[in-house]
């Protein structure tokens, strides 16, 4: 009797794959926070992907009903706790829209300086934290290095290292430090006398020469790194309309190839501050840009994760710009805005341009101190919903890869 | 275009009965439209060569009600609900926001949610804010692909932003 059939073949036709439901997350370390991603595989291919969110669901917009503008500033700044400043701006010039009030010249320089810094210091961790979802350590340490600093320098202007509340109805808390003593991280990176004086300003421009040089590095490790390149290029993509269909925006909208930011195109409350300030808008297939792998096609992962390594470069031109003009701007820091003055019978939607995409906020007032209506719309949100089409049919250890290009951080989404 | 000039585009294909009313005056110029017609407008705001409304930036629910009694002799509003649906077009860079007003209960009975019909399939994105605004503020979205409840868990009792709402006491055995 023969032990095994004579073609071999068809006992492979035979085999079948069974359908199988994983869970990722909530606490899994590449979805980026308490994201829950219900998956439908058959073997290694996805077929399904079924976001749950909620996990970090906090209330925010009920409390902001019940709260004053300047009650409620806190608390957008632990929807994106990696880019705290840019929510502070956003949720300020909503409220100050709403009233009618204009900051001088000066709190709008102190702003632009801030808001580009905590940029240069949301989209290091985006860059570090995608490295780690690809299994590349070192670019995570290195991103945090530099963070560090930023962080130490926004410590001496508000006291604050994470939740800053420091960009108020009517400009900033504060006006820009003078005199400080260098940060230790600064201080050891350049080699400087850790007790050495220096103005605030000087700081910054030293840290933002110290880190020009380094992003050639990061290039090495991650954007030209061949194996980083086969992990992300190709896989993902998103055409420009898509990304529109799906309200995509910031990096994620640019990576698809549409030349939109709200910097240049936005509200004019918003891109008064950005006025004649020199900058260019990244957005893919990077025109004049030598070295795109040849690999990389127009709304990939890898398309996301570069526009995000340019913008690093514009934020450092436009801080430079602003620390230039910053002696001679005119005006004070701030406006006075009382706790408990009362909105007029209006509304008012503002979206501004975040490191992760536009934040929007929408702002009722009904003639009382605390508004009718507080939403705050969140652009990893509507980031996070295109995770489903672009998962259909990868492999499943791409799905880190493809969420990861997102960039998404769950206490905006779920606020 | 103006508020007008859009205002005028939709009145003049639609009618005056599913376009209700344009308020310029506003900081952020409203038109109002008939619920029963949400869908064939957004439809013609995002196909028309004109308009091109082809991104939906926000759609949140607003729920108009006072319920101190004390401030409510103040209140501006009827109690009402409304969808409220921020438009911009990526191409002309013009924005519009498009505004649906509802009871806040279906036929007057309390618990019940009043419907509007979906605009998840003009826009993508309308899929998730829908959900959200069923979860949070409770409108029914009819016709809507997946209307489950999206941040709170699907046991939740109530909808959390609506002005009436009470807090619950406790949540599968946890005092709040």
């Amino acid at each position: 009797m023969a032990t095994q059939l004579e073609d071999q073949r068809v006992i492979e036709f035979d085999v079948r794959t069974d359908e199988m439901l994983i869970n990722m997350g909530p606490q899994h370390p590449s979805t980026h926070g308490v994201l829950r991603l219900l998956l439908r595989t058959d073997g290694e291919i996805v077929y399904e992907v079924t976001p749950h969110l909620g996990y970090l669901h906090r209330c925010a917009e009920k409390i902001g009903e019940n709260l004053t503008g300047p009650q409620w500033l806190p608390y957008t700044d632990r929807m994106d706790y990696l880019a705290a400043m840019n929510m502070n701006l956003g949720m300020s010039l909503t409220y100050e829209k709403l009233i009618g009030m204009e900051v001088p010249e000066k709190a709008m320089n102190v702003r632009l300086i801030i808001a580009e810094l905590g940029r240069i210091a949301s989209h290091l961790v985006g860059m570090g934290a995608y490295g780690l979802d690809l299994g590349s350590f070192s670019p995570f340490l290195y991103a945090f290095r530099e963070r560090e600093i930023i962080l130490d320098l926004f410590e001496e202007a508000c006291g604050a290292r994470l939740t800053y509340s420091y960009l108020t109805i009517g400009g900033a808390t504060h006006d820009l430090p003078g005199m400080i003593e260098i940060p230790p991280g600064l201080a050891a990176l350049t080699g400087n006398d850790p007790k050495m004086k220096m103005q605030w300003t000087d700081a910054v421009l030293m840290f933002l020469d110290w880190l020009e040089k380094r992003i050639r590095e990061y290039h090495i490790l991650l954007t030209r790194n061949s194996i980083f390149i086969k992990r992300t290029a190709a896989l993902g993509v998103m055409s420009g309309e898509m990304a529109i269909d799906y309200g995509c925006t910031g990096p994620v909208l640019r990576g698809s190839g549409v030349d939109f930011d709200l910097r240049r195109d936005g509200d004019p409350i918003y891109t008064r501050m950005y006025e004649g300030y020199d900058f260019d808008v990244i957005s893919a297939p990077f025109e004049g840009v030598a070295g795109i792998p040849k690999d990389v096609i127009l709304g990939d992962n890898w398309c996301r994760f570069f526009v995000r390594m340019l913008e690093v470069i514009e934020a450092i031109k436009l801080v430079r710009q602003g620390i230039e003009k910053y002696p001679t701007t005119e005006g004070d820091f701030r406006v006075p805005y009382k706790m408990n003055s009362k909105l007029p019978a209006d509304e008012v939607y503002l979206e501004t341009e975040c490191p992760r995409g536009q934040m929007g906020f929408y702002i009722v007032g009904d003639g009382q101190a605390e508004p009718m209506r507080a939403r705050a719309k969140s652009s990893c949100f509507c980031n996070l919903s295109v995770t489903a089409p672009l998962c259909e049919g990868v492999l499943l250890g791409d799905i880190p890869s493809i969420v990861g290009s997102l960039d998404i951080v769950m206490g905006e989404i779920d606020r | 275009m103006t508020s007008q000039e859009i205002f005028d585009s939709l009145t003049e294909k639609f009618g005056s009965d599913i376009i209700l009313a344009l308020n310029a005056e506003a900081c952020d110029p409203w038109i109002e439209v008939a619920p029963a017609s949400i869908v064939d407008v957004s439809a013609f705001l995002k196909s028309e060569e004109s308009l091109k409304f082809d991104m939906l930036c926000d759609l949140s629910g607003v729920d108009y009600l006072e319920p101190d009694a004390k401030r409510a002799k103040k209140f501006p509003y009827e109690p009402h609900l409304e969808v409220v649906y921020h438009l911009f077009s990526v191409s002309i860079k013009h924005k519009i926001t498009i505004k649906v007003k509802l009871p806040r209960w279906k036929n007057d009975e309390e618990g019940s949610l009043p419907d509007v019909p979906s605009v998840a399939q003009v826009w993508k994105i309308a899929d998730w804010h829908e959900r959200e605004a069923f979860d949070l503020v409770g409108i029914n979205f009819t016709g809507h692909p997946n209307l489950l409840r999206i941040l709170c868990p699907d046991d939740w009792e109530g909808h959390g932003l609506r002005k009436d709402y009470e807090f619950p006491l406790e949540y599968h055995g946890v005092r709040g």
